[in-house]
């Protein structure tokens, strides 16, 4: 049986209110194929395990390491004494470290979960799904990338009748939106810059598959919120937004929340012990973001600032 | 300021600005009255004439711009003492007048009254004496201990509820009622026919009382009017004398006539005894639509002056505050307020059908408009409520001051039926007090103490040995260090409960005695169903039904303690009994890992996780069953509801450091929420885990959720509280209640307290002000888990 089927969560967010109509349970999932600078969710990035170490709270006393069953974390020696480092790639997930570690300085990201699992957690909350007229939505990450994981709960969720959203940045082949699209009540589609040029300079790739499967997944008649993160000095200029208008001119929007950026994630890019380049991206102000919600109401669009 | 007329705005401006104090007037009457007639007439007789010595000749009160009258006191914010009940020591005064929170002025005069005529007289004759007095050695090292409190330690059973029987009749036809009852009476084979003969003797008399004090007040105004000079206010005082002699005698005629009815018999009840939470007047709402639809149709009233009218009522709840209290009754309800509550909206109790009415918006207008420490406000929600009344109810819940709070019709009925009213009289079933569910106008419904639940099971793994008092107040079982699975664990901890439940309830029996032969409330028992026809006091099992409460506190912090001990020493094996029960020995301290284990890697109650959500069921039943169905001295049965008031903080206070990682000395957590930083998986986790105790067996629940302003935005917000409402009642939820504030405000407010006096918010079952509430409560409050989401 192909229902016990794994997938990499990150995490699954009860009364999740942003991501969709109505009182809904997000599930965020592992893995995406772009790299944006600003990503809020850094730890979702990659497709396996990521520990994450505060080392503002570490007090190297090696608890962790003493009881990690996989050899994944070791004190070594540093220049300020005893150190710890983590081999993400020897994780199992046993989670001892964190059950030792004292001052909470830990956490693994990622686990393994089967897909009954996952749905009995979502079928939790439906009473409120039904009261509020909300839902689950997946988000991540990219939940497209595991894509047999996903199709698989959306279909059962689609059984009892549980609305559906899947959050996705787009960047995967059109088959796999294919295999999803008759169990997906709205694709919140990011929109993140519309100049492809910019888009290489600041994700790493182009963005015309992005742009192409937002046509054809509008072609196929699905409904289509936008999503679009402003950041200022990026992606935010008069110029840019009209690009954007440009870009969604043929394609059927039923609405758009522009999501102004947030610097609030730059300590889990210190945990993940990544860079986070920071240079030439700022918060966006409330008043720029009015005038970009009207700027797009002009063109006809319901426009929602925040989610 | 607030209010939708000026006169409003100066009637509130008194009201709030007021500061609270004593007066001993009732007290010299009721002395007096005993002094001539103790011993001469039967009790009843005699409590009736105290009563209406103090209605016939106390000092009236008609402030500027009213236009319903009557105080408790002699005037707004004058709190009477009843020394009947609890006859305070002078030092008790002196401690009121300077306590920093809840203070009462009290005037040397007063102070020198008490002290010459009151206490001389009282202080071996008060019910709290008697209490004290009559009470097992076993019972006080207890109740020192901080295993339970004890209700009518220094006020009547009360928690009572008019229905709509006061609109329908006036005193005149009670009196006549309760004529024929006395000429029913049956000498020959009816043994207690004299005992009911002098109860409703002793009603008559009440009934003539509250009639005789209505025309006291008609005649006051008359006179008022006639000195008055300005022409408007002189026909406003002409219009009260007008309306105060039609009600109380007879039924009233008019809107405004109809809301000086209820005052008049809130006044009587709650002079004539100091019941707890005062007095309800129920479905407000549905009885007084009648009178308003026909004033509007004959053009007497406009929505206007219909609203003025109601917001003259507030403010007069507003103005009485709760009779001092003091010592551990201090402590379990630090507050002013009475906890008069208002039922709005629901069903129609003779239809079936949605009650709501143009009544039900002007009353959910008014609460948002007065925004007043009393009355509190509350909706019920039924299946049949309108989207509109929720909607309009969850935008003032979402102003951040807890009100209106929200309760389950359906719920309420099949609670009431489960205790065994009939269907028709569940229909008449509401909320009063602070949660408590009861038939209004037709039965008694007494809370009686609460209960320390994980105080019970810290004195479970001590061999019943208190190590505060250090005295052994349970049973000798087994050192906890000895237990070998958990199922021993739990067998010892339902011993226990019932060891201690046992000695409450044989003090509550020695109570309601005490209450039934020297306190019956002869007034009350007027507009409470069958006490006329029975001729049996209120106080003596007269209502058609009569359930007693004891109210659970700290279920939370059971379930996590269970779960700390089953999860970890028996399961996991992280550690032993013993290690766990010296760091718990110690606050923790030295034992950081065991604590950061049962704190943050246990499964914990409010998280929708089956493994602790059982244990709290477990818990929960144990002490349903121990306590639901067994029978009073007057023919009633024991409930349990889960509510704690203020009670949390103080019974945390007795309570040592429990096995789930809470240190001692800390609240416990507030009726069936979560331990605080337990719920980690948001509201509705914490909903759907409160929903697995079933809720119906219990005389109410009590559950609040704190929210950032930011979770409840737009009109999403809005939609999304009203699916919260719905959610958790469709799973037989009883009620719940809201806080919208973030933390930084209440932080800022601790330390600037003069910036935020209007900073209004939910304690428990009711609202307070943020600046009266004692620091420990206050920081309570910053720290429930507020729930704020992605």
């Amino acid at each position: 049986m192909r229902w016990i089927i794994k997938g990499k969560i990150l995490n699954i967010q009860k009364f999740s209110i942003h991501d969709g109509p109505g009182i809904r349970t997000t599930v965020f999932m592992k893995g995406c194929p772009l790299k944006c600078r600003w990503c809020h969710n850094p730890e979702s990035i990659s497709y396996g395990i990521d520990i994450m170490i505060d080392r503002d709270k570490c007090i190297s006393c090696g608890s962790c390491a003493e009881h990690c069953e996989s050899g994944a974390l070791k004190m070594v020696d540093g220049p300020k004494g005893k150190t710890l480092v983590a081999d993400n790639s020897l994780c199992t997930d046993c989670g001892k470290c964190e059950l030792f570690c004292l001052n909470e300085a830990i956490t693994i990201a990622g686990k393994d979960m089967e897909a009954e699992e996952v749905f009995k957690e979502l079928l939790k909350d439906r009473l409120f799904y039904e009261e509020s007229k909300g839902g689950v939505t997946f988000s991540g990450g990219e939940p497209l990338t595991q894509v047999d994981f996903l199709v698989e709960i959306l279909k059962k969720l689609k059984e009892e009748k549980i609305h559906t959203a899947v959050d996705t940045c787009g960047h995967v082949p059109f088959e796999n939106f294919e295999k999803i699209m008759e169990y997906t009540d709205v694709f919140l589609y990011d929109l993140k810059i519309g100049d492809e040029k910019k888009h290489l300079e600041y994700i790493g790739i182009s963005n015309k598959k992005i742009i192409e499967n937002l046509q054809k997944l509008s072609n196929s008649g699905a409904e289509i919120n936008i999503r679009m993160i402003m950041v200022e000095g990026v992606n935010s200029s008069e110029e840019d937004i009209e690009k954007a208008i440009e870009i969604l001119k043929n394609i059927n929007v039923s609405n758009i929340n522009i999501l102004p950026y947030h610097n609030i994630s730059t300590h889990k890019y210190r945990k993940l012990g990544i860079g986070y380049e920071e240079s030439g991206m700022k918060v966006p102000s409330n008043a720029r973001m009015e005038e970009i919600k009207k700027r797009l109401e002009n063109n006809g669009y319901k426009v929602v600032v925040g989610g | 300021m607030r209010g939708s007329t000026e006169r409003i705005k100066r009637l509130r401006e008194k009201s709030t600005t007021t500061q609270p104090r004593l007066s001993t007037e009732r007290a010299v009457y009721l002395t007096e009255t005993y002094k001539k007639y103790y011993g001469e007439e039967s009790v009843p007789v005699l409590r009736a004439l105290a009563f209406k010595n103090y209605l016939l000749n106390r000092k009236l009160y008609i402030g500027e711009d009213e236009l319903i009258v009557g105080e408790k006191g002699a005037s707004p914010q004058t709190a009477p003492t009843f020394p009947d009940l609890c006859c305070h020591e002078m030092e008790d005064l002196e401690v009121m007048d300077d306590r920093k929170y809840i203070s009462f002025n009290v005037s040397d005069e007063d102070k020198k009254i008490h002290e010459e005529e009151i206490i001389p007289y009282w202080h071996n004759k008060s019910i709290r004496y008697k209490i004290i007095k009559n009470m097992t050695e076993e019972w006080r090292n207890c109740y020192q201990a901080g295993m339970y409190t004890e209700f009518m330690e220094q006020r009547a059973p009360g928690h009572t509820v008019a229905d709509d029987k006061i609109y329908r009749k006036g005193f005149l036809d009670f009196k006549n009622e309760i004529q024929e009852s006395i000429d029913n009476l049956d000498y020959f084979n009816d043994s207690e026919a004299h005992d009911k003969k002098q109860q409703l003797e002793g009603m008559k008399i009440s009934c003539d009382a509250i009639m005789e004090y209505g025309r006291r007040y008609a005649k006051y105004a008359r006179e008022l009017a006639e000195n008055e000079e300005n022409e408007t206010r002189k026909e406003d005082l002409l219009w009260i004398a007008n309306n105060c002699d039609t009600v109380p005698a007879n039924k009233p005629e008019t809107f405004a006539q109809a809301i000086q009815m209820y005052w008049f018999v809130h006044l009587g009840v709650t002079t004539e005894l100091n019941t707890w939470d005062a007095f309800s007047p129920g479905k407000l709402d549905q009885y007084l639509y009648p009178f308003y639809k026909k004033e509007v149709e004959e053009g007497t009233i406009t929505r206007d002056k219909a609203v003025e009218i109601l917001e003259c009522m507030w403010i007069k709840f507003n103005n009485q505050p709760a009779p001092p209290k003091v010592g551990i009754t201090l402590k379990e309800s630090a507050t002013y307020t009475d906890f008069s509550n208002i039922n709005t909206g629901g069903i129609n109790p003779y239809t079936g059908e949605d009650g709501v009415n143009d009544v039900s918006y002007m009353i959910l207008d008014v609460m948002d408009e007065m925004k007043l420490l009393q009355p509190s406000s509350n909706v019920q929600i039924s299946e049949k409520t309108p989207e509109e009344f929720l909607k309009r109810a969850c935008e003032i819940s979402r102003d951040g001051w807890g009100q209106p709070a929200f309760y389950n019709t359906e719920e309420i009925i099949k609670e009431l039926i489960d205790a065994g009213k009939t269907k028709d009289d569940a229909m008449f079933g509401g909320a009063s007090g602070c949660i408590e569910t009861g038939a209004h106008g037709r039965e008694a419904y007494i809370l009686t103490g609460y209960f320390n639940m994980p105080k019970v099971l810290e004195l479970t793994l001590s061999d019943g040995y208190d190590k505060e008092t250090k005295k052994q107040l349970g049973l000798k079982l087994m050192n906890g260090k000895e237990f070998g699975s958990y199922e021993e664990v739990f067998e010892a901890f339902k011993k226990q409960m019932k060891h201690f439940l046992d000695i409450k309830i044989k003090g509550n029996n020695v109570i309601e005695r005490l209450f039934g032969e020297e306190m019956p409330a002869t007034f009350l028992s007027i507009v409470t169903d069958d006490c006329i026809s029975s001729g049996t006091d209120y106080n003596k099992g007269g209502s058609r039904y009569n359930i007693r409460y004891i109210q659970g506190v700290g279920i939370g912090t059971v379930a996590d303690s269970l779960a700390a001990i089953k999860y970890n020493v028996f399961e996991e094996k992280r550690f032993s009994m013993t290690e766990l029960l010296e760091a718990a020995d110690n606050n923790f301290e030295g034992y950081d890992l065991i604590r950061k284990m049962v704190l943050k890697n246990t499964p914990k109650y409010g998280n929708d996780d089956d493994y602790a959500d059982e244990l709290m069921v477990d818990a929960f039943n144990t002490y349903k069953d121990l306590v639901n169905g067994r029978p009073t001295v007057y023919g009633g049965k024991y409930r349990i509801n889960m509510l704690p008031t203020t009670c949390h903080i103080y019974f945390g206070s007795v309570t040592r450091a429990s096995v789930n990682g809470r240190l001692a000395y800390q609240p416990l957590p507030d009726g069936i929420s979560p331990e605080k930083g337990a719920d980690i998986n948001g509201p509705t986790a914490v909903m759907k885990s409160a929903a697995k105790m079933n809720q119906i067996e219990t005389g109410g629940t009590l559950l609040n959720q704190r929210f950032a302003p930011s979770a409840l935005a737009s009109e999403k917000g809005i939609n999304n509280l009203g699916a919260i409402v719905k959610s958790y009642f469709r799973m037989d939820g009883h009620h719940i209640q809201f806080n919208v504030f973030d933390k930084n405000i209440l932080l800022e407010a601790q330390k600037k307290p003069e910036e935020y006096t209007n900073l209004i918010v939910r304690v428990a079952g009711y609202s307070d002000h943020f600046n009266n509430l004692e620091k420990a409560l206050q920081d309570e409050i910053i720290n429930r888990t507020e729930q704020t989401f992605c």
